[in-house]
């Protein structure tokens, strides 16, 4: 690893403006992605800057029909939270499959979305269940903030702050792990609202990140069982190829986890 | 350099190091203990894990700097008073290793994955529990055995406690 400095951000505003001042500066937040990136010194900040330890950026409430999780908050405190697993079970499911324990302590949802990478888990949730994004400087809806691999809307020196989930009528999360790195190599994330809208978005699969099958949603509209995505299967041609598994084999896998999905939820 | 400062198995311990130094060497360098292990350079093994917190972490993808007056436990730090912790006990009972180099970090994911589940642990959770630790002599089949007997056992010792 190349030499940095580290900061340890009190407040969001203190993080901002550490970052100003700061050469060429990352902000680390449960950092399961961030440092085995600079270990490999494919990444070299010259600053970090922690915003795990910003109280307000931290925890789970119910508010207004929607469930909000602070950026900071760990997978694992979302997979066991109550209140995640009694309005959005299939969050909580999806925040539980996420690495493996000792990552899921560390890692967190602003994190986990800010980096956007093709393959992580949250993306597709987000884009599904209709979330709003806020940050330290503004308020956006999910599909505004991913705009493709390693992409998003974000500023330079924006800060994810938390991240508000509609609570559905329905959802659920069903993914085929890399045998070996255990990241999605096809995630499914369905999900019916409160006002009968149904979403589906797909991660790990797409090239240029998450991606909506609108042919499914319409399907699930009038008829919500695994039958009715069986017979829909999405194009190739925008979908990843590499050692792992041919773009056709990520088509084929996302139909079979839309199916698990649907009769999941 | 940053002078780091946490509890490390109950003791205040302090280092000036890089802040690009890892936990897992602050640990094994700064603070001599050596039980820690670093088994690959890519985050997956799990040899390194280390309880920060209270809650298991891997302690080569973390900063010393980031547990900066954290509570640290790492495997020197499970036995009292010269008795193996159940978990420990239950991995030579059982001969939960082979070679023995991930033992560490399948020491304290298991007293981990035991304090979240309890006595409920049954063979299917352990092993996807396990899934952050890889044991490269695939001795999996005792390890599993030894998390179980440790759980049941430790569920035994609290309820005849209560």
């Amino acid at each position: 690893m190349y030499e940095t400095h580290y900061h340890r951000a009190a407040s969001v505003a203190d993080a901002a403006a550490q970052m100003e001042k700061a050469e060429d500066g990352k902000y680390l937040s449960g950092g399961q992605t961030l440092i085995p990136t600079m270990k490999q010194r494919l990444a070299a900040p010259s600053d970090l800057i922690d915003l795990r330890h910003i109280a307000d950026m931290k925890g789970i409430s119910e508010e207004g029909g929607a469930v909000k999780i602070g950026a900071a908050t760990s997978h694992n405190a979302v997979a066991t939270s109550p209140v995640v697993q009694r309005l959005i079970p299939g969050l909580a499911a999806l925040a539980g499959g996420i690495g493996d324990p000792a990552v899921r302590h560390m890692g967190t949802i602003g994190g986990s979305i800010s980096n956007n990478d093709p393959a992580a888990d949250y993306p597709s949730a987000l884009i599904a269940l209709g979330a709003t994004v806020t940050t330290n400087q503004r308020s956006l809806s999910a599909e505004d903030f991913f705009t493709g691999m390693f992409d998003t809307a974000l500023d330079e020196g924006e800060i994810v702050t938390s991240v508000s989930f509609p609570v559905p009528e329905k959802s659920a999360y069903s993914k085929y792990p890399n045998p070996a790195s255990r990241y999605a190599m096809a995630g499914v994330f369905v999900a019916k609202g409160k006002d009968g809208a149904v979403k589906v978005a797909v991660t790990g699969a797409g090239q240029n990140g998450v991606f909506r099958v609108e042919e499914m949603e319409s399907a699930l509209s009038s008829n919500w069982s695994s039958d009715a995505v069986a017979g829909i299967s999405v194009s190739a041609d925008d979908l990843l190829s590499d050692i792992h598994g041919s773009a056709e084999y990520r088509a084929n896998l996302v139909t079979v986890m839309a199916k698990r999905a649907v009769a999941a939820a | 350099m940053t002078t780091v400062s946490m509890t490390l198995n109950g003791k205040k311990v302090s280092a000036n190091v890089e802040d690009r130094t890892l936990l897992v060497h602050y640990i094994r360098e700064a603070q001599n203990l050596t039980g820690t292990h670093v088994g690959c350079d890519t985050s997956q093994c799990g040899a390194c894990v280390v309880h920060v917190n209270g809650e298991a972490v891997k302690s080569c993808s973390m900063l010393a700097v980031q547990a900066n007056g954290a509570d640290v436990t790492t495997v020197e730090g499970l036995a009292s008073g010269g008795e193996l912790h159940p978990v420990q006990a239950a991995f030579r009972e059982h001969h939960g290793l082979q070679c023995g180099f991930c033992t560490p970090g399948m020491i304290m994911t298991a007293v981990d994955m035991i304090r979240r589940h309890g006595a409920n642990l049954d063979e299917k959770t352990i092993r996807h529990e396990l899934e952050g630790n890889i044991c490269r002599c695939t001795g999996y089949h005792n390890i599993v055995k030894a998390i179980k007997a440790a759980a049941d056992q430790m569920a035994a010792m609290k309820t005849a406690a209560e």
